[in-house]
């Protein structure tokens, strides 16, 4: 005679009251990983590090470009010259993809400027194809390596690919879209780069 | 493990997963690792109270182990960081406080249901033929836990973090010739510092660790090769059920064993989570005050003392007067209050395993063993003055602090417990009573 | 075995009973009765107002080097008037921790010692301690400063707020027989008014120290109250598991 008598079983019965308890073990089983795994998504101290970044517009010549780091990316702040700026619609044969269809960037900046001021232009300064930073060329009398055609605009050293100063990738090149706008606004003097802003 | 071919088993349950366990356990000890350890490991039917604990140390060892990886995610073990990167968990890591409240916690329930779990073996002979082996593994991993405790306590890197640290590694300096020596490479420096937190941090998070779960692994290994005890004491391997060939007072594990198991931790759980959400400094005995205070090795807190879980060893420490100039005496008593845990199978003469049947010599003596180490444990706590000095008039001892003379006497108790166990559990073989033939509750 | 037991129970019971009670500080010796400022962390604007003052009057010394300006919303304020109010220095980040401009060396030089950092002072002293600490100053000429105080005996900091509580001496009001020996006992008695009165001053310093306890650990209160609904589960739990417990053990014989 063992400790076990089986002869009183109710199968439903227990397969009801297990099925039952195995829902309150799954309930508590989500509500303890939610705190691991929420642990896991950045800090304060990592969001304050990727907080708005501010840059005084005042402080950017005509013609020249600041870098400044946002997230851990390099981005550009160029003053364009009025030249610079009258150049960006008489291009748009070179360009892949002038409208700025394929590419990230604000509502703000579809546009032949990519910008919310003509003149300041602000764009991530990573490639689109691989993600080196490209380097600045204007464009030159008489003309450089680039050629006579050559816009003014962005060349990145990795994998030639071309851009206009607005950021805008040329046909036939490795990069696959437009340089990326980061979402900014202008507060005062300042130009404050912050892509959780609302709106961007 | 056999020397031919094994043969597929018949799928234990319908469908597909039937079908994926047939497939694994052709290839891994599935099935016969469920049967020998669960589903027909038969276990006594008469467990109570004291046996919910090896499965809540179980419990615990888990969670410390997943609430200290996430710790590790956001912890810098750097002289100059660590303090600032617990309280960067406990304000800007999402959730940090819990995890680390968790881990605290966990820390002090750990040595709460161990110590339990070591009563239980005290009660019912646990530590008993053929069950020498399993105590011996249980009281490894009692020295494994508390090197890990206090290697831990390290890491938060406050001042009872630093100076607890301090007054233990200078025990080692204590003991003869090589004591200094012995500090230094302790430390990796001549003083505790950033060598030696990074070091305790290697030992915590990993070393003992894997030493650890390898011992518990050997420990329920060594249970299991022999069975369960039980509250009665006798043994459910005596009296096999001819038709089914398994012990008459014995049940699977599965599913009665598992199924209580799990009431028993959510008890655990309640009252664990009590303490995290509403009590986690548990009046400064879980998170000591002096330690929200960064190290400061130019400044001594006015009261250092260790964890509660410690604290019986501590005051039989300070209890231990100074002989030939040496402090090390103190060490050595202490050390020794661990060490005998060992030797307690071969101590017990006694016939019967379990207390409900003993002598009232053992009852006796148990209780005293009990009441001393939690008195002990009090005065570890409180400083030596708590309850004055004795009168000056009398001889020799005029003066001195009480809690020092009871802490002394307390400890003779305690090591009586052992020492003279060889004597009063074979006097009290004639007023043993006589065990049961089956199980009861 | 149950007389074992119970023995075992008192002894523990006599143990924890020991440790559990008693108000009192012992420092050095002298022991003092803390007062209760019944701390709130509820009550925002009592939480406020101890940021202002905590912000005017000790931030200048100590510094809170773990608790982010940032952190002060979950006191109800916003960015903006975190800024406005309480930041008083331009450079300062929104995302920066309360630190002072006060140099290490200088402090020093001009105090004796280094203002402890006071982002877990709550937690250290505990909020009865500053609450008593805070209005426990008395004039006393012997000390560098001309101040000592009842909880904190040769403490190195001035009585910074004695303009809102004015100035107390302590004066010897009879003799008590302590331990065989005849010891003075002592009241703080006010000599000088300052611009509160002392049921103001209280209010004041409650409100500061409300504000030490949250910033000690600005979880406590999602700590507690998220403690109600684990423990509700867990009582839900329970049943569920020891109903399914039962149900199996009725094959146990």
């Amino acid at each position: 005679m063992s400790a076990i008598a089986l002869n009183e079983v109710d199968p439903k019965k227990r397969r009801t009251l297990v099925i039952g308890g195995s829902v309150v073990g799954a309930v508590a089983g989500v509500a303890v990983a939610v705190p691991f795994i929420g642990s896991m998504f950045p800090s304060d101290r990592a969001k304050a590090a990727g907080g708005p970044v501010l840059y005084s517009v005042d402080k950017v010549e005509p013609g020249q470009l600041v870098t400044v780091e946002y997230r851990g990316a390099p981005h550009w702040i160029v003053r364009r010259t009025p030249e610079m700026v009258a150049e960006l619609t008489k291009h748009d044969q070179l360009l892949a993809d002038p409208g700025s269809e394929a590419s990230k960037q604000p509502a703000t900046a579809k546009n032949a400027n990519r910008s919310i001021r003509p003149d300041i232009l602000v764009l991530k300064a990573v490639c689109t194809h691989l993600g080196c930073v490209p380097s600045f060329r204007k464009k030159v009398v008489p003309a450089d390596d680039l050629g006579e055609d050559w816009p003014g605009g962005f060349f990145c050293p990795c994998h030639q690919s071309k851009f206009d100063m607005s950021g805008r990738v040329f046909k036939g090149m490795p990069a696959p879209t437009n340089l990326e706008v980061t979402a900014y606004r202008f507060d005062g003097d300042n130009i404050v780069i912050d892509a959780d802003a609302k709106g961007a | 493990m056999s020397n031919t071919i094994k043969q597929p088993i018949e799928p234990p349950i319908p469908g597909p997963a039937g079908k994926l366990i047939v497939w694994v356990d052709a290839r891994f000890p599935l099935m016969s690792l469920w049967k020998d350890h669960l589903s027909e490991y038969y276990a006594p039917k008469n467990f109570n109270f004291w046996y919910y604990f090896g499965s809540l140390a179980m419990l615990v060892l888990v969670m410390q182990i997943v609430t200290g990886i996430f710790l590790t995610m956001n912890y810098k073990p750097d002289a100059k960081t660590a303090f600032a990167s617990v309280e960067y968990i406990m304000r800007d890591v999402q959730w940090g406080w819990l995890i680390r409240y968790m881990h605290s916690t966990g820390a002090s329930m750990f040595f709460l249901v161990v110590y339990l779990h070591m009563m239980r073996a005290l009660l019912y002979g646990s530590y008993r033929k053929p069950r020498e082996l399993l105590w011996i593994f249980g009281c490894m991993i009692y020295l494994t836990l508390m090197a890990e405790a206090f290697f831990g306590y390290l890491l938060p890197w406050g001042q009872m973090s630093y100076w607890g640290a301090q007054v233990i590694i200078n025990l080692f300096a204590a003991v003869p010739i090589i004591g200094p020596d012995l500090a230094v490479w302790i430390r990796g420096d001549f003083n505790i510092g950033d060598a030696t937190l990074n070091r305790f941090f290697a030992f915590h998070v990993i070393a003992l660790p894997l030493v650890l779960l390898g011992l518990v692994a050997a420990h329920i290994m060594a249970l299991h090769e022999v069975g369960s005890n039980n509250p009665d004491g006798i043994d459910i391997k005596k009296d096999i059920d001819p038709k089914t060939g398994t012990p008459r007072d014995g049940i699977p594990f599965h599913p009665y064993y598992t199924v209580k198991d799990i009431v028993g931790v959510v008890v655990f759980l309640a009252l664990f989570s009590a303490i995290v959400f509403f009590a986690p400094e548990m009046g400064g005995f879980f998170l000591e005050a002096p330690n929200f205070v960064q190290a400061d090795p130019l400044q001594t807190p006015a009261h250092i003392a260790p964890v509660w879980y410690f604290t019986p060893f501590y005051a039989m420490l300070r209890a231990v007067p100074s002989f030939l100039g040496s402090q090390f005496w103190g060490v050595a008593v202490m050390g020794a209050a661990t060490l005998i845990l060992f030797v307690l199978p071969w101590l017990d003469r006694g016939k019967v395993r379990s207390i409900r049947y003993r002598g009232p010599l053992f009852k006796r003596f148990l209780a005293a063993f009990v009441i001393s180490f939690l008195v002990l444990g009090y005065l570890g706590v409180v400083p030596t003055t708590v309850w004055g000095q004795l009168p000056k008039a009398l001889p020799l001892i005029g003066g001195d602090d009480l809690a020092t003379w009871a802490a002394r006497v307390l400890t003779i108790i305690y090591f009586a417990f052992f020492i003279l166990m060889p004597w009063y559990s074979k006097k009290d073989i004639p007023n043993e009573k006589p065990e049961p033939t089956r199980v009861t509750y | 075995m149950r007389t074992m037991i119970r023995s075992i129970l008192v002894a523990a019971g006599v143990c924890l009973g020991g440790l559990v009670s008693g108000d009192a500080l012992a420092a050095g010796g002298t022991t003092v009765h803390l007062d209760n400022p019944h701390i709130n962390l509820k009550d925002e604007a009592s939480l406020q107002r101890g940021a202002q003052t905590f912000v005017t009057n000790c931030l200048n010394c100590h510094q809170a080097q773990f608790m982010r300006w940032g952190h002060l919303t979950q006191i109800g304020l916003t960015e903006d008037q975190i800024k406005a109010n309480l930041m008083f220095n331009p450079d300062a980040k929104f995302s920066d921790y309360m630190t002072s401009n006060l140099d290490a060396k200088d402090a020093k030089a001009w105090l004796g010692n280094v203002p402890p950092d006071l982002t877990l002072v709550a937690r250290v002293r505990g909020s009865d301690w500053l609450y008593t600490f805070l209005r426990s100053y008395y004039v006393d000429p012997s000390t560098p400063s001309g101040w000592n105080n009842a909880a904190f005996p040769n403490t190195a900091m001035p009585h910074v707020l004695h303009d809102f509580q004015g100035a107390m001496a302590k004066v010897v009001v009879g003799e008590k027989e302590s331990h065989g020996k005849k010891e003075a006992v002592t009241k703080l008695v006010m000599e000088r008014a300052g611009t509160m009165n002392p049921q103001q001053y209280d209010l004041y310093v409650r409100d500061l120290v409300n504000y030490l306890t949250f910033m000690g650990e600005p979880a406590r209160v999602k700590r507690t109250q998220m403690g109600v609904v684990v423990l509700l589960f867990l009582v839900v739990a329970f049943f569920a598991a020891l109903i399914v417990k039962r149900e199996y053990w009725k094959d146990v014989k």
